[in-house]
């Protein structure tokens, strides 16, 4: 799949590829020595973020988990 | 006023292939775009002032906890809020009654805020959701499959043909599709 920005494709597949190993391998199993995706995720989130900035997306002031505050259900 | 969606389903995998075939469901020959299979009626057209964007802004927030082994994500709408504002949560978890398995819950709320009509509007993005359902776990089991080797279980044949034909024409349109790609955040 690609990126919202084109350009960040290929540094989105490289991350891709280093998280979903990490992620099953480590993480799931309980492994928290370290993270080998830091430098390859920082790379595509600096293309990522730019693509968003020149695209207009609005995506400012979002919080995490956004408008899920605490979620009744009605 | 708010609608409410709410619906509990168990997914044939351990949580831990679910939950790492979770980042994998995109791309499937399932997936689908707003523009080419979710044509809006006539009515809902008229609404959209003249000039503005057709694309919708998508986040989705994902949190998982490998100690509690559970995986909740929440998707909304950036955009296009007052016109319909979609919230969904998805929680993952092992299943208690059946060995091997998630359960999933899902849950949306779904509002409208255009005067005089957010009560069709409502009415008509929760029967839109409902009838979305099927499509949506479709791109988690294809992942799953993909991932464990093995034919779906829930796939048909004659499904994923007629399903790569149009991922061709939707994989050219892709670039412009307005999903904001994964910040996986993990809280240890």
């Amino acid at each position: 799949m690609n990126s919202v920005g084109e350009a960040c494709t290929d540094l989105k597949r490289e991350y891709d590829q280093c998280f979903n190993r990490w992620f099953a391998e480590k993480f799931l199993k309980g492994d928290r020595s370290g993270d080998p995706c830091t430098e390859t995720f920082r790379k595509y989130q600096g293309c990522v973020q730019k693509a968003i900035r020149e695209k207009d997306i609005p995506i400012d002031g979002v919080d995490f988990m956004g408008p899920n505050k605490d979620k009744p259900e009605t | 006023m708010v609608k409410y969606f709410c619906n509990n389903t168990d997914i044939r995998s351990t949580w831990d292939h679910v939950v790492s075939a979770f980042w994998q469901r995109y791309p499937n020959p399932f997936r689908r775009l707003l523009t080419k299979t979710n044509r809006l009626p006539r009515w809902a057209e008229r609404l959209f002032p003249t000039g503005m964007s057709r694309l919708v802004y998508i986040i989705e927030d994902s949190i998982v906890d490998p100690v509690n082994r559970s995986l909740t994500t929440y998707t909304w709408n950036l955009n296009h809020t007052t016109l319909m504002s979609v919230e969904e949560r998805c929680i993952f978890q092992d299943s208690v009654e059946q060995p091997a398995a998630t359960k999933l819950k899902r849950e949306a709320w779904i509002s409208s805020n255009v005067y005089g009509f957010s009560r069709p509007i409502q009415e008509f993005g929760l029967a839109r959701f409902k009838s979305n359902q099927v499509k949506a776990m479709k791109g988690l089991d294809y992942a799953l499959s993909n991932l464990q080797g093995e034919t779906p279980q829930r796939l048909l044949r004659d499904t994923v043909k007629d399903a790569s034909e149009k991922a061709k024409e939707a994989a050219k349109s892709l670039a412009s599709a307005a999903t904001v790609p994964k910040k996986p955040q993990q809280y240890v």
